[in-house]
């Protein structure tokens, strides 16, 4: 037996390992990045630079929401030694099962093992600044900033919005959010989230032996932090914070637009609450609290309550009417009370003096013009089916069922019954006017938001058309605002057909008019007041107007829920908010006073 | 004659190619352990608190070992080898009663800070012994006293260090029926090791799932196996009937039988062990490295922390001091068994390639060197040399890489720890001198 071959066995089998390993070795370095990746996501730490979240500011240059930094505490459980717990516990002020409650939560967390995780949110600078002396003691731990928002002028709580922690689900739905980011829940904040959260930054950086943190990669895989952009409201802080106050002890609303613009002045929700109460460690807390109040303080009524419309509705009737030839200026209607109540002294009213007596059984013959027309008595079921899709589409064009394009999140569209809507309640051929006369005096099935009612009023002082009520009128200082709000919608009704219904208006408020309390000395005030009917309890009083007469230059809609009569207590608090923006001052206190000292809260 | 020996055992006939390799290796592998233990408040590599530092003290032994070895005639490692596999073989029973018990093996001997470990040690004296009995007796392992004879030198000391327990250690020391292979050893055992070992394999990987089986229900595994050997057997069988003439079918129906029942046999019984005998964790490694599910979770840590860091360097790495996973000692110890890993982020596929690529060089040279011996002693040896070196690169880097069940043995000149150290530089100088002077002895 040749013995010395054998070594070329050997030899071949050394060999044979040899390259077996570096196929290896070529497979896990250098054929996939597999492994490559599971570094990075290990060993290298991702920091992320957290832009501030943009300014709001009101029209006038007021700061309404400004940032303030605070810092989480994070911790990054792989880099941590063995520490004095009882030091450090004194230190952030937990007691020691609390941080090892938080503590085990970081290390169980899926994948955090890895990566830093918070153990205490939001604290504040100067608490903050007592512990970052005592922190390079405890390896692992460290402080990440963040900004938190601050309301200086502690109003405008719905219409603002709020910001919190991102839900898991919006995590799925949406790449850019991490968890732990904040993110805008409502209000401004949740519409404008995308300008105003600006670009997150990110460095990707892993510890060095000498423990200095270095970029990865010379930093070429980095991105930097882009800033929040600055948004200019459309609000007037002064406005808002008065109708604020006008509204104390009240449930209800107050809207107000500049017309010619689309501008929201002022967006009031009553009761409303400071809203740096949903700021910071608080925050949980305080929303449980709101949440549970029996007044629904988070409940934006000037947008999200959908009232039935009441009298106010019988402008919109009439503009119909009128163009659609149903009616003229001058046709007269017998007050006919068998059919339908009536109040105040009249019995034969032409169209202004219709409005202005807010006479029933006058738009309960508008609106049977409207729906019947003349076109078939012999099937009144078909007349009211043909002539109901006609008065939907005017509805519709006054923004009645729609959201009217604002950019308010979570607004309510109301409800313009239509042809569908009674086939489903009476069945097909089952219904007529007489089924459904009840709209033409703004009762019925009808719903309406105060928001619709006070672009109602800006179609009126518009004469004719509105812009989309929207509540930022410059992204970044000096900018635009959305393309969307540059855009008028024209109504189909002729310019002529209003000047009969403002006339009507201007009387209403005139002497002996039902909103006469909104009178104002040097100021035309055009107004229509309504009480919606809410049985068993007292009636919403209700109250929409412009002003002045020419060239207005705001329009508003009040809603003072459970105060009966709108004339009585809607109609002063709109002529208080049109002084406080066009004069700044009040005329006369004991009108201010009255309103001040009323509480409906219990009624 | 005098002068004549003297002239031709100068130290300048050592092979300085195996030297310069040596010299690499250590040094090398000196930076990556700095790299790898490195703690930013001791920054100096002579720190002696750190690994590093340490290391340098054994680096600097190492070399005086080295040297010394060198000055040491051969005729002294033929002549005592008996002594030398005594006293270390002695330190394995005293490390069993005074020694101090590192991660549950009594495996050291404590000196202060630093430790002894006998069992990096007794490679040496069963290799001197090995080939001293070979040489000495010419045997070729033809009989089953010399078989026997060889079994008990190697044997011996490995009980022992099993007894430690250091499975790790003992596995090495399959090098040596390598080197009987060499000697003469039936080729056989070569290919009934594969066999043991794709059986093995099979036998785990199939006992380690449950398949439902008609009329039985669910069972183990293994039960496939051996029903597709049994299969594998009649078909076996059926070919022996019909295509091979008469006379010559029944030795064949005998190997069939034995080949049929001892496979069944040894699939069982690896199933069995792995379940039943073997401790938890060992049987947690075997099956990370056969990447069958394990039900503790973090049982495949190590493994894969290992192959993150060695596929973090890419093909260039990371560059020295800088791979994160090695910084970051993700890779627990990583200077000890695990020090490859580093080797490969910070040093890339290029680096971790030279390696495996200068310890494959080594190995053949020894081989060579072996074959090129005119004593048979010197021979032997020298293969013993080449193999355990073998041993170790399979073994740890294999661990490493994911090829091999995470088994603590270090490698060769690179892992931190003096007694490897010393071991190696004693184990290969000693060779180094032997072929030295190969040209003066005269068979
Ligand atoms: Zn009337």
């Amino acid at each position: 037996m040749n013995l010395e071959g054998r070594r070329f066995t050997l030899i071949l089998i050394v060999s044979i390992i040899g390259i077996i390993y570096m196929l290896r070795l070529l497979s896990l370095q250098v054929t996939t990045d597999k492994w490559q990746n599971k570094a990075s996501a290990l060993a290298e730490k991702e920091v992320i630079i957290y832009p501030s979240r943009g300014l709001i500011y009101d029209r006038k240059g007021r700061v309404l929401v400004t940032n303030q930094t605070v810092y989480d505490l994070m911790v990054l459980p792989r880099q941590v030694d063995p520490f004095d717990t009882s030091a450090f516990c004194q230190l952030v002020n937990l007691s020691i099962e609390e941080l090892r409650t938080l503590l085990k939560k970081a290390v169980t967390y899926p994948n955090v093992r890895y990566k830093p995780s918070p153990i205490i949110k939001q604290i504040t600078p100067p608490e903050y600044a007592a512990i970052s002396e005592q922190l390079y003691k405890y390896p692992g731990f460290f402080g990440q900033p963040r900004t938190l928002r601050v309301y200086p002028q502690q109003i405008g709580a719905l219409m603002l919005g709020d910001v919190g922690e991102v839900t898991k689900e919006t995590i799925e739905d949406n790449p850019y959010y991490r968890r732990g980011d904040y993110i805008g829940l409502g209000g401004i904040e949740k519409a404008y989230e995308v300008e105003l959260r600006g670009k997150r930054g990110v460095k990707y950086v892993f510890r060095d032996n000498l423990g200095i943190e270095r970029n990865v990669a010379g930093g070429k895989l980095d991105s930097s932090a882009v800033e929040g952009t600055q948004l200019i409201a459309t609000i007037d802080a002064e406005l808002q914070r008065y109708g604020e106050k006008l509204m104390q002890n009240k449930r209800g609303c107050i809207v107000a637009i500049e017309p010619s613009t689309g501008e929201i002045l002022a967006l009031v929700s009553a009761p409303t609450y400071d809203p740096n109460l949903l700021v910071g460690r608080a925050r949980g807390h305080n929303f449980n609290v709101l949440s549970r109040d029996v007044q629904k303080p988070l409940f934006n009524r000037a947008t999200q309550a959908q009232y039935r419309p009441g009298s106010i509705f019988k402008l919109a009737q009439s503009l119909t009417a009128l163009q659609v030839g149903a009616i003229t200026p001058q046709t007269r209607i017998q007050c006919n009370r068998a059919i339908i109540g009536c109040h105040g002294s009249h019995s034969y009213d032409d169209l202004e003096m219709a409005i202005v007596h807010s006479c029933n059984p006058y738009f309960r013959g508008v609106m049977q013009r409207v729906v019947e027309g003349d076109r078939d008595k012999t099937n009144r079921f078909r007349d009211a089916r043909l002539g109901l899709d006609i008065w939907q589409n005017y509805m519709k064009g006054f923004g009645f069922g729609t959201n009217l394009g604002t950019d308010i999140p979570n607004v309510k569209t109301g409800l313009v019954p239509g042809v569908a809507f009674y086939d489903k309640w009476y069945g097909e051929y089952q219904w007529a006017f007489s089924t459904i006369y009840s709209l033409s005096i703004g009762e019925g099935e009808m719903q309406v938001t105060p928001l619709q009612m006070c672009n109602l009023a800006c179609i009126i002082a518009n004469r004719g058309w509105y812009v989309s009520p929207h509540t930022v009128r410059q992204i970044g200082l000096g900018g635009r605002p959305r393309d969307e709000y540059l855009i008028r919608h024209q109504l189909p009704i002729d310019t002529s057909y209003f000047t009969n219904v403002v006339n009507a208006m201007e009387k209403v408020v005139g002497p002996g008019g039902t909103g006469g309390r909104a009178k104002l000395k040097n100021i035309t005030v055009c107004g229509k007041t309504g009480t919606v009917q809410n049985e068993p309890r007292e009636d919403h009083a209700v109250f929409i107007c412009f002003a002045p007469k020419e060239n207005p230059k705001i329009a508003l809609s009040v809603y003072v829920e459970n105060a009966g009569f709108g004339g009585t207590w809607s109609a002063p608090i709109a002529s208080l908010m049109i002084e406080k923006f066009l004069n700044d001052s009040i005329a006369d206190p004991a009108k201010e006073k009255r309103i001040l000292d009323a509480n409906f809260l219990h009624q | 004659m005098k002068n004549n020996k003297l002239k031709n055992t100068g130290v300048e006939r050592v092979d300085w190619i195996t030297v310069i390799v040596y010299l690499f290796f250590v040094v090398f592998g000196w930076m990556n352990i700095y790299s790898a233990a490195y703690d930013h408040a001791h920054p100096n590599i002579f720190d002696f608190s750190q690994e590093y530092g340490k290391q340098f003290i054994w680096i600097i032994v190492s070399f005086l070992i080295a040297i010394l070895t060198l000055y040491v005639e051969g005729d002294f490692f033929n002549k005592f080898s008996i002594y030398i596999y005594g006293f270390f073989t002695l330190l394995l029973v005293l490390v069993l009663i005074v020694g101090k018990e590192v991660n549950g093996a009594k495996a050291w001997f404590g000196v202060g800070d630093f430790g002894i470990q006998p069992s990096e040690f007794s490679k040496i004296g069963v290799g001197l012994l090995l080939a001293k009995y070979i040489a000495s007796s010419g045997a070729k392992f033809k009989t089953w006293k010399t078989r026997l004879v060889a079994a008990a030198i190697i044997g011996f000391p490995a009980g022992l260090i099993l007894l430690q327990p250091d499975v790790g250690s003992v596995l090495t020391f399959v090098a040596f029926i390598l080197v009987m292979y060499r000697e003469g050893l039936s080729g056989n055992v070569l290919i009934l090791g594969l066999g043991a070992i794709v059986f093995g394999v099979l036998s785990i990987v199939s006992g380690a799932g449950s398949i439902n089986f008609p009329f039985v229900g669910e069972q183990s595994g293994v039960w496939l196996l051996i029903l597709i050997v049994l299969l594998l057997g009649i078909i076996w069988w059926l070919y022996v009937r019909n295509f091979i003439v008469p006379r010559n079918r029944k030795p064949l129906y005998w190997i069939i039988a034995t080949f049929v029942l001892a496979s069944s046999l040894f699939s069982f019984s690896v199933s069995y062990i792995v379940d039943n005998v073997l401790e938890q964790h060992h049987k947690e490694r075997i099956y990370v490295m056969l990447s069958l599910p394990v039900e503790r979770e973090g049982a495949d840590y190590n493994s894969e922390m290992a192959k993150i860091t060695v596929g973090s360097g890419g093909f260039l790495g990371r560059g020295y001091l800088e791979g994160p996973m090695t910084q970051n000692n993700y890779v627990p110890e990583q200077w000890t068994d695990f020090i490859f890993s580093a080797v490969a982020e910070e040093w890339g596929f290029w680096g971790g390639t030279l390696i495996i690529g200068l310890f494959v060089f080594l190995i053949i040279r020894l081989i060579n060197m072996a074959e090129r011996q005119r004593s048979q002693f010197s021979r032997v040896y020298g293969y013993c040399v080449a193999c355990i070196f073998f041993m170790h690169l399979l073994i740890n880097v294999g661990m490493v890489i994911g090829l091999a069940p995470i088994i603590g043995i270090p490698l060769p000149f690179f892992s931190y720890g003096g007694s490897s150290l010393m071991g190696f530089t004693l184990l290969l100088f000693i060779m180094l001198r032997l072929d030295a002077e190969r040209l003066s002895i005269f068979r």
